[in-house]
């Protein structure tokens, strides 16, 4: 995990066959120029970016829904809860599951915990569009290449 | 219609904290409820699983669009709730 530039996903562990689930995994980092400021000699992964952890989980969920052919993107958080301080060193695991998938957005429970104990959870809901012009789509590519997202599942040739 | 029109009436005040009487069947919901696109997510989603459809909002903003429709054809609530029956009625057929 690179906090400092929102890569919060290390691994993508699983997809189910449905296309229903999925569990994804982050490392919190020792050092990250985010616990410069969050908080001076009291490091913890804000909770900001354990809503975007969770997004992120989901969001590969969904691209793996619809092969990749349109983009995600965060539009409401509900239900958000953050229970505990995660702190640098600690091994994040990110549970997604679909709720409902509509015309043009998709909700979905989403919940991160640590050693099996829950840290936090929302309901999320994404916009799905079509993507953006310019490089988006290749770069988020190359991103599920190096969190071992199985590309040649999902995506035609 | 009329059941249909209580259920999607319903649901709007509760979603968007709109009072309940002050939505007819003549409604417009974005010009004079107010709903915006987001909350109309929440909306979709809930009439999506209180019918058991899928509202085609991608379809509609895409003729609305294009100018191949009003958005008086989908957004008025006794022409949505026209479509609602429609689709229903084509999951049931």
């Amino acid at each position: 995990m690179r906090p400092e530039v929102f890569k919060m996903i290390d691994r993508v562990v699983s997809i189910d066959p449905s296309l229903n689930k999925i569990h994804c995994q982050g490392l919190v980092p020792q050092e990250s120029s985010i616990f410069e400021g969050h908080f001076p000699g009291h490091p913890i992964m804000p909770g900001v970016l354990l809503i975007e952890a969770m997004a992120q989980s989901t969001g590969w969920l969904i691209l793996a829904r619809n092969r990749f052919e349109k983009m995600p993107f965060l539009a409401t958080v509900k239900e958000g809860k953050l229970r505990t301080f995660v702190v640098p060193g600690q091994n994040l695991d990110l549970y997604s599951e679909i709720l409902h998938e509509g015309s043009g957005f998709v909700v979905a429970r989403t919940q991160g915990s640590i050693d099996g104990k829950l840290i936090c959870s929302a309901e999320l809901t994404f916009r799905v569009l079509p993507w953006p012009e310019g490089k988006m789509k290749a770069v988020v590519m190359k991103v599920a290449e190096h969190v071992s997202f199985p590309l040649t599942e999902f995506v035609d040739a | 219609m009329s059941s249909t029109f209580d259920t999607v009436a319903n649901i709007i005040a509760e979603t968007c904290d709109i009072p309940r009487d002050t939505i007819t069947p003549d409604s417009h919901s974005i010009d004079d409820l107010g709903i915006d696109s987001l909350d109309f997510l929440d909306i979709a989603f809930a009439i999506d699983k209180a019918f058991g459809i899928k509202l085609p909002l991608e379809q509609w903003t895409q003729e609305v669009n294009d100018g191949k429709a009003t958005t008086e054809q989908y957004f008025v609530l006794k022409n949505l709730c026209a479509r609602i029956d429609e689709l229903v009625a084509a999951k049931a057929a």
